[in-house]
């Protein structure tokens, strides 16, 4: 699952500032050179207030989202069609978490700890991808979330396996390697749906229109509404850019969703030989930002199954922490 | 509550190599921590054996000083076999 770097205001840069003069320009010169030169960096190793914050800002968004991304899914475990589907399913939820556990790790490399991360989460000031405030209505959801959601977190994340800071890029070789798995469950499960009985292909069909376009918004804003990416891009935080990899998607995802017999929900839909890839048609972006504002149909839902699950499993971290605590005094005694 | 202790985690991935960091977790002790690294960074066959290590127990060199610390093996060319001529018709050196 990813998340992109999400700002509350389109065309507004959130909190990174250019680097200010109180900066000595000579690291900021030999930072950048290293980054242009296609080094890595290293937790220890200087760098650039703003760029320690974008990337605690987007790896945390990045680890909530993993996070979040196992509500939806989780919810349909016990109703898998199969013993098969559900062990997989397991699987699947059962890797989000760890994506998510490697990332905040990650994060906490540049000197955030993991309790400040939870809690931006659970008060709601963090954001986490937005294709995760949209219900899962039937079984058909979860297979067009691996195939969409899942496939356009591989096209997001593959880039950031080169991304300039060392543990980012680890924790993303990790977790490509993984999604691949995810990715391809849920198109065999859309291709079952889509090969089956006319209503399991209803259900596919229906599942497809409305996660098309939420899984097209992952990419985030326009280039020309994304304040932080010229930015993103000259540090190599960011390889490319959310539109050329929203468009690589539809290049990829069409002909699938062909090959299954499915109609893409978009009229404007059409290939363009010159550009030697599709014209699509506009995104509803005032969803997209309303979604971002935490309006999303099962936004609230969401932050409460999450705050459930972590107020009502405190007895387990509480009696790990008592039990060490005993087992040191014993030591001392 | 404030966050469990940070333990790095380092896999063998099979017998004959050495034990590599793959990445940490948090973890009230070891027994838990090792329970930890394996839910997390083994899910797929990725090792045989597992070292965790609390993270503040880890002396690490300072990249600032990458520099003078590691400087002196550039000019002890000396100390690469490719330093030395020796004719090609001598095998085997």
């Amino acid at each position: 699952m990813y998340t992109t770097d999400l700002t509350k205001q389109p065309g507004k840069p959130d909190n990174v500032k250019p680097i200010g003069p109180a900066e000595d320009s000579a690291l900021v010169a030999a930072f950048e050179a290293r980054v242009a030169a296609d080094e890595f960096i290293e937790p220890k190793d200087w760098m650039p207030e703003a760029y320690r914050r974008t990337l605690v800002r987007q790896i945390s968004q990045h680890a909530h989202s993993e996070i979040v991304g196992m509500l939806p899914e989780g919810n349909w475990i016990t109703r898998a069609p199969s013993l098969r589907r559900k062990a997989i399913l397991l699987a699947k939820v059962q890797d989000e978490a760890g994506h998510g556990l490697y990332l905040y790790c990650a994060a906490e490399t540049l000197g955030t700890s993991r309790e400040e991360m939870i809690e931006a989460l659970h008060s709601g000031k963090a954001k986490y991808s937005t294709i995760f405030n949209y219900p899962t209505l039937t079984w058909a959801d979860i297979a067009a979330i691996g195939w969409l959601v899942d496939g356009a977190a591989i096209m997001n994340q593959v880039p950031l396996q080169r991304t300039s800071y060392g543990p980012y890029a680890r924790a993303m070789v990790r977790i490509c390697k993984e999604e691949s798995f995810h990715q391809r469950q849920g198109y065999e499960a859309m291709m079952e749906l889509a090969n089956g009985t006319p209503e399991q292909k209803r259900m596919a069909q229906d599942a497809f229109n409305r996660w098309w376009w939420p899984s097209l918004m992952m990419f985030g804003p326009p280039d020309e509404n994304s304040p932080n990416t010229a930015q993103s891009l000259r540090w190599r935080i960011k390889r490319e850019t959310n539109d050329e990899l929203r468009q690589k998607f539809v290049d990829i995802t069409v002909p699938q969703a062909e090959y299954l017999g499915l109609t893409v929900p978009d009229p404007d839909l059409k290939w363009n030989e010159d550009k030697g890839g599709y014209d699509f048609g506009e995104i509803d972006w005032d969803e997209f930002y309303a979604v971002v504002r935490g309006e999303g149909p099962v936004a609230r839902e969401r932050m409460t199954a999450r705050r459930e699950a972590w107020e009502s499993n405190a007895w387990v971290r509480e009696a790990a922490a008592a039990h060490e605590a005993k087992r040191r005094e014993r030591v001392a005694a | 509550m404030s966050d469990w202790p940070l333990w790095e985690v380092f896999v063998r991935t099979k017998g004959g190599l050495a034990h590599r960091h793959v990445g940490s977790v948090h973890a009230p002790d070891a027994e838990l921590a090792l329970r930890h690294a394996r839910d997390t960074y083994t899910r797929r066959m990725e090792g045989v054996s597992l070292w965790v290590v609390r993270s503040a127990d880890i002396v690490a060199s300072d990249p600032d000083q990458a520099g003078e610390l590691f400087e002196p093996a550039a000019d002890k060319v000396y100390r690469h076999p490719t330093f030395y001529d020796i004719p090609d018709e001598v095998k085997h050196i």
